[in-house]
């Protein structure tokens, strides 16, 4: 098998189970980081020329010069609604035009307007608009400050370290007209064009984000290594805890400190690095003791992107959820998925013919667990050729499929977009022919080397090929599917086996522009063609349901992500919390790892803790390798299947809970699950934290990621919280450490004091087949005794909650009494699901229970008062979850 | 005829299909716990409810059992009666989830699913079928007591051929054994006692040839002994079935206590004295593999060598035939020396039993082998139902491929399907009437039913 002597190759170069390091550049390797890098913090060389200032309502501008060569640069400076500032830069008049990335930003953003405060030969300060925040650019050296009040919130060129490469005519220096890594050539016709720029943050210690790296949750000073890398590539074998690129990028990061929350987005699609310094390190913490601590923390942050413009989006916060919701007024919220999707999904490279698939299907059957799609890899389809099946293996797709549907299940089948060329295959000749395919510097059809041999690579960057593209998902052009199949796009790096870093070459072009220029975007285009290919063939009605590896700012809106080809090993456990908290920050809400890891075969130990770790992250998928021994649940004794079972039971009796979740996060941009700073940001101690973590506001959840645990330690947030262990009912109070034993049944989760969460105990084969089932409320109370929480039920998977068809409803408990009230009263939607039991956690013992109904009438319910654990249970109220009605407990 | 069919039907299902009034979901062999009217008590003894709480839709008992017809217990069970098919029990999850699951429908009393009765064609077909797989069980059958008689025949055959070969070997067996003698010798650490030994070797030729062969006995006393309490026992004894002194194919208790001078197990000393009964017939697991690899070993007498090869591989191959495991009663035997093959689409696959599975591209290309012969691998009620190959060539990062063959009873003798459920691991399905068992009378049992 070809791939695989490809894969081969590269462990044989490595000689270790790891990343070949040697395949993938450095910053020192890749010309523009190392001459951007090698400029030191020092007086900037630009100077602000003010007599060219010009100021509308909304758009100021001003021309920069670099007094060492005289270029001069354009500044544009908006006010945004929402409390972000824009800020680009480009060269006045460079010599072609210089890329601008398109279709991330959801609309023009809204602007605001801007005023002069005051201006003298220094500088020009500039009114914000709201809370005293001002703009003040100084000229010489040019610098901005954004300030609130007397603070200053954050500083742009502070450090001198604005770079632009103007383009030019006639090569000059090395390595800025032609780069060689390996065997690989950049010819680089547009010489040097790199970009940069300083950002200090005072008072900040804690940066996350920049996504995607395998690297902790709080990000790491670079002085002494590699700055982070942007660059989407498909690392083969991934490394732990250091700042190489992978499979995405979102050029984007979050700082924090118990103060305020900001954020910066860098809109670039070019290669990317981000450099990260702080003054508290050890050294400056030594200078802090000793001049006793006047000094405010700092952290400087550089970004350098090799081509593009600086398009910069200040955010201003001030918490964590108006960052959230700024940045999701740029580039859009989470997709809202298909219910099924928050299900369990099994994967595997490859579920090898229709008979295997039918197989694994009875088998969650037989063993009475859950599942909602089953995944078909790249060898279903007749010779890696996407849009179609093997002949033999799969020669009545739709006969699966309707096997599938028959029970309520769902299925995922691969689309790449290497395309083999073979001029016998439909796509192939169709995209050539219309000149869709991305073109290599010399013009013709770009061609190398991926799964199906030789390949080429649509370009998605064009419209017109991004519908044709989305046709070809219609019923009767990609033959043998259904409703109930959806998409996978992998390798949308794109990865190119025979590429520079198994990519694509930069001097490659789309029409007018390099393929340096948009790399970062390809795989989000990639996933929106296929989305709205999804979307087209049911005329509009259903959501879509693809998975991407590759992404960029933006990808939220299109489905889901996934942390790539991992490996079966604890610290890939572990790393999978950090990757998608950081993926969650900036927007990514839909993530997950795969479950078991990729690489390798797991411990049975190591799976069932996988297991339970994934039952609580968004994105619920098994995967494994071709060459790794088969790991379906029921594999590894009758005991650890009861395990993983419960599990994935676990998750489906939260499915309500998930699922409300990511409607909010649809419609605010709130991550589903996140760092516990986000809900307590005054709280120092949560700052670091990555073994653990919040979904939503209300359940937090420690994983088990170390072999042969006993026990964790938690760390329970909020000094007037009290929390509830969901297994046992324990009360626990807040601002502790905690620890607790564990045995391999399950992992701790607590479920906060104050809150409701709706459940459905009764799991079934599939969520579809949960539909109307009813459903138990957990109300777990506070110090305060009272507890709010939300239910939201739609049909689950079209977009008609869009036109308000949905229930939203507000659940409180306060002064004894638990009530439902409407959200949404200008919404239309009925179920059929019902309220069997509620559970108060917390309780004390009531005489009587009460519930009325919309109607008035009123009835006295059963109820079990377990008084050691205080746990009422209110026995089948009955009424229906779309109902008014309320509940005394006397 | 319809009548006799319908009888028959009702029959084996074991129930009457008039409806016994009880619970819904709930077996009639749990029925009396269920009484109408009266408090039901939880069948874990957890708790007692009034009786119109059970089916009510909600979760009562810990175990599940006051909602027998209803989906309220994620540990319920609900009974499908399916009348003219087989009773079974469903998870309760399954009940009103939309997807039909009983034949009889009675799972799906309150979703909207449109569900068909389908149990008498259930029914109807899984009796063909057993009727079917009777037929073939019983002509399998048949062919098998052929197979077995004549792999007694080919047996008996080869082991007079054994006979022949070991005549000639006589003469060679003192050489062979001496040279063993000096080769074991040559491998004492002290290299150099080495030409010490050979010029010594003449005079103390009759000497070593006493002492390898009480070396020996102890060796087979050993290698018998397989629980090594420090006897050997008729049990271990019968696991030689070469020492079967009638060599009729059945190597039964008595005959084995006969060979231990009449006693149920014989320690070190007693049996010096039954050795002779032993000696000729018995067959080391190890001994006549390493004698041969001991020669070519041997850097002394290549000549002897080269000679005594051919020699060596057609009586190894004898022995090795013979030694095999051909099932109780040898009805494995025939598939010895075949080679079974099955094109699919990309590969073309061949079972050559107790010797290797292989694999070869379709289209040109090199054989790889899925796996040599390792041993019979069936669960221990029918161990002779899957054979396991193993130790093929490698895969890259993976274990070296192996194959299981899982053994059905066919007439023919065929290999029907294959996969690879894991890479490099490979199954294979294969029917032969070695597998077959010896049906149950039907037409016994059916005429009952009739005169029922």
């Amino acid at each position: 098998m070809a791939p695989l002597l490809v894969l081969g190759l590269a462990l044989c170069l490595s000689g270790t189970w790891a990343v070949d390091k040697g395949n993938f550049k450095t910053c020192e390797q890749s010309a523009f980081c190392k001459r951007q890098r090698a400029l030191k913090p020092g007086e900037s060389p630009y100077r602000a020329l003010l007599e060219t200032m010009e100021l509308t309502n909304t758009r100021l501008t001003l021309q920069l010069i670099n007094d060492n060569n005289k270029v001069r640069l354009l500044l544009e400076l908006y006010r945004l609604q929402g409390n972000i500032t824009r800020v680009k830069i480009n060269e006045l008049k460079p010599l072609k035009p210089r890329y601008e990335v398109p279709d991330v930003l959801i609309r023009e953003p809204t602007t605001e307007p801007l005023s002069v405060l005051s201006q003298d030969e220094n500088g020009v300060v500039l009114s914000l608009g709201v809370e005293s925040q001002r703009v003040i650019i100084s000229a010489r050296p040019f610098r901005l400050d954004i300030m609130e009040g007397s603070d200053v919130l954050m500083s742009l060129n502070s450090r001198g370290l604005l770079a632009f490469e103007h383009l030019r005519m006639q090569k000059v220096e090395d390595g800025m007209w032609e780069e060689t890594f390996k065997s690989h050539t950049d010819s680089k016709p547009n010489g040097p064009s790199a970009v940069s720029l300083d950002f200090s943050l005072p008072g900040v210690e804690h940066v996350y984000g920049i996504p995607e790296h395998a690297d902790t949750l709080r990000l790491k000073t670079t002085d002494n290594g590699d700055p982070y890398r942007l660059y989407n590539l498909d690392v083969f074998q991934y490394e732990l805890y250091n700042p190489m690129a992978l499979y995405g990028s979102v050029p984007v990061m979050v700082a924090h400190s118990a103060q305020r929350t900001t954020g910066i987005f860098w809109l670039n699609a070019a290669e990317t690095w981000v450099d990260i310094s702080s003054n508290t390190t050890v050294f400056g913490k030594m200078l802090d003791y000793v001049q006793g601590s006047s000094e405010t923390p700092q952290t400087d942050v550089r970004w350098i992107s090799e081509s593009g413009i600086i398009d910069i989006f200040i955010m201003l916060g001030p918490t964590p959820k108006d960052v959230f919701s700024q940045y999701a007024s740029l580039t859009g919220t989470q997709s809202f998925p298909p219910l099924a999707s928050l299900g369990y999904h099994q994967c595997r490279w490859n579920y090898n013919d229709q008979e295997d698939v039918k197989s694994v299907d009875a088998g969650f059957d037989e063993h009475d667990i859950p599942y909602d799609f089953i995944w078909l890899d790249i060898e279903h389809t007749d010779g890696k050729r996407y849009f179609t099946w093997d002949p033999h293996k799969f020669a009545t797709p739709k006969e699966m499929l309707q096997g599938l549907m028959d029970k309520k299940r769902k299925m995922v089948a691969i689309v790449d977009p290497h395309i083999k060329v073979d001029g016998n295959y439909k796509i192939h000749n169709e995209i050539r022919s219309r000149g869709f395919y991305v073109k290599n510097k010399d013009g013709g059809d770009y061609e190398g080397w991926c799964w199906p041999g030789s390949a080429s690579y649509p370009d998605f960057t064009r419209a017109d090929m991004r519908a044709w593209w989305a046709s070809m998902f219609a019923y009767d052009q990609y033959e043998g599917t259904m409703e109930n199949l959806y998409t996978w796009n992998d390798m949308n790096e794109p990865s190119v086996f025979n590429g520079p870093e198994v990519t694509m070459h930069k001097d490659a072009t789309h029409g007018a522009w390099e393929h340096r220029d948009i790399h970062n975007l390809y795989g989000l285009y990639v996933q929106m063609a296929t989305a709205e290919g999804l979307i087209q063939r049911s005329g509009g009605v259903e959501r879509p349901f693809v998975l991407t590896r590759a992404f960029f700012a933006g990808s939220q809106r299109l489905g889901a992500v996934w942390t790539g080809d991992n490996a079966a090993e604890w610290g890939h456990l572990k790393i999978s919390i950090p990757m998608c908290l950081s993926m969650g920050l900036v927007g990514i809400s839909f993530c997950g790892a795969d479950i078991g890891g990729f690489f390798k075969s797991p411990s049975t130990e190591l799976l069932v803790r996988w297991y339970q770790a994934g039952a609580y992250q968004p994105f619920y998928r098994a995967h494994a390798h071709v060459d790794t021994p088969r790991r379906e649940p029921w594999l590894f004794g009758p005991e650890n299947t009861a395990l993983i079972r419960e599990a994935v039971r676990q998750r489906y009796t939260l499915l309500p809970y998930w699922y409300q979740l990511f409607y909010r996060a649809h419609v605010t941009g709130e991550p589903v699950m996140r760092p516990l700073w986000v809900e307590y940001p005054q709280d120092l101690a949560t700052f670091a934290l990555e073994d653990e973590y919040l979904i939503g506001r209300d359940l937090l959840v420690h994983p088990v990621v170390e072999e042969g645990a006993r026990g964790v330690t938690a760390y329970l947030p909020g000094k007037d919280e009290v929390w509830f262990d969901v297994h046992t009912f324990q009360k626990h109070n807040g601002a502790q450490n905690l620890y607790i034993p564990v045995t391999m049944s399950s992992i701790p989760v607590f479920q906060r004091g104050g809150s409701i969460i709706p459940r459905k105990l009764r799991v079934r084969r599939s969520s579809t087949c949960m539909e109307h089932d009813p459903y138990t409320l957990y109300v777990a109370l506070n110090l305060q005794r009272t507890a709010d929480g939300e239910l939201y039920i739609d049909d689950g998977h079209t977009f008609n909650y869009e036109k308000k068809e949905f229930i939203y409803r507000k659940l409180t408990f306060a002064n004894k009494v638990l009530s439902s009230v409407n959200l949404a009263p200008d919404a239309k939607f009925t179920t059929d699901s019902w309220i069997e039991r509620i559970i108060v956690l917390g309780a004390s013992k009531p005489s009587k229970v009460t519930l009325k109904t919309a109607d008035g009438q009123e009835k006295q319910l059963e109820f079990d008062f377990d008084a050691s654990m205080s746990v009422l249970t209110v026995r089948k109220p009955g009424m229906n979850a779309g109902a008014d009605w309320t509940m005394t407990f006397q | 005829m319809s009548c006799q069919f319908l009888l028959l039907l009702l029959l084996s299902v074991g129930v009457s299909a008039v409806e016994v009034q009880r619970p819904r979901g709930v077996p009639l062999s749990k029925r009396q716990f269920y009484e109408e009217g009266k408090p039901f008590t939880c069948l874990d003894g957890s708790r007692t409810i009034p009786f119109d709480r059970v089916n009510d839709d909600y979760c009562d008992c810990q175990d599940g059992s006051d909602e027998p017809g209803t989906a309220a217990c994620p540990n319920g069970s609900f009974h499908c009666t399916n009348a003219g098919f087989r009773p079974t029990f469903i998870p309760s999850s399954r009940i009103n989830d939309g997807i039909c699951d009983c034949c009889d429908t009675t799972d799906e009393y309150n979703s909207g699913a449109t569900c068909q009765n389908t149990c008498r064609e259930l029914g109807r077909k899984e009796r063909e079928s057993l009727q079917k797989m009777a037929e073939i069980a019983k002509e399998g059958f048949l062919l098998k007591q052929q197979l077995i008689h004549e792999a007694n025949r080919g047996l008996e055959d080869k082991k007079a051929k054994l006979g022949d070969v070991q005549g000639s070997k006589k003469d060679l067996e003192a050489k062979v054994e001496a040279l063993r003698t000096v080769k074991e010798a040559a491998e004492q650490p002290e290299r150099e006692a080495k030409e010490r030994h050979l010029k010594a070797w003449e005079d103390q030729k009759a000497l070593i040839q006493k002492e390898k062969e009480s070396a020996r006995m102890a060796e087979v006393f050993l290698e018998l002994d397989d629980d090594a309490d420090g006897f050997v026992s008729v049990p271990e004894l019968l696991s030689h079935s070469e020492l079967d002194p009638d060599a009729d194919g059945s190597f039964t208790e008595a005959e084995a206590q006969g060979l231990l001078g009449g006693v149920d197990k014989v320690d070190t000393a007693a049996f010096e004295s039954i050795w002779s009964n032993v000696k000729e017939k018995y067959m080391s697991e190890v001994r006549h593999y390493t004698s041969f690899f001991f020669l070519i070993n041997s850097k002394f007498h290549v000549k002897f060598i080269l000679f005594n090869f051919g020699f060596g591989i057609c009586f190894r191959n004898l022995e090795k035939e013979i030694s095999f495991d051909f099932g109780p009663s040898s009805e494995f035997a025939y598939l010895y020396s075949q080679c079974y093959e099955l094109t699919t689409s990309e590969y073309i696959y061949r079972l050559c039993p107790f010797n290797r599975v292989t694999q070869k591209p379709k289209f040109g290309g090199s054989e790889t082998n899925l796996g040599s012969w390792g041993k019979w691998a069936g669960p221990e009620d029918s161990i002779y139902s899957v054979m396991k190959y193993e130790h093929g060539t490698g895969c890259w990062q993976g274990p070296s491929r192996s194959t299981t063959v899982k053994l059905t009873c066919g007439k023919e003798t065929v290999v029907t399907s294959t996969s690879e459920p894991s890479r490099c691991e490979y199954l294979m399905e294969f029917t032969c009437p070695a597998i077959c068992q010896e049906p149950p009378n039907l037409e016994i049992s059916s005429h009952e039913h009739q005169e029922l």
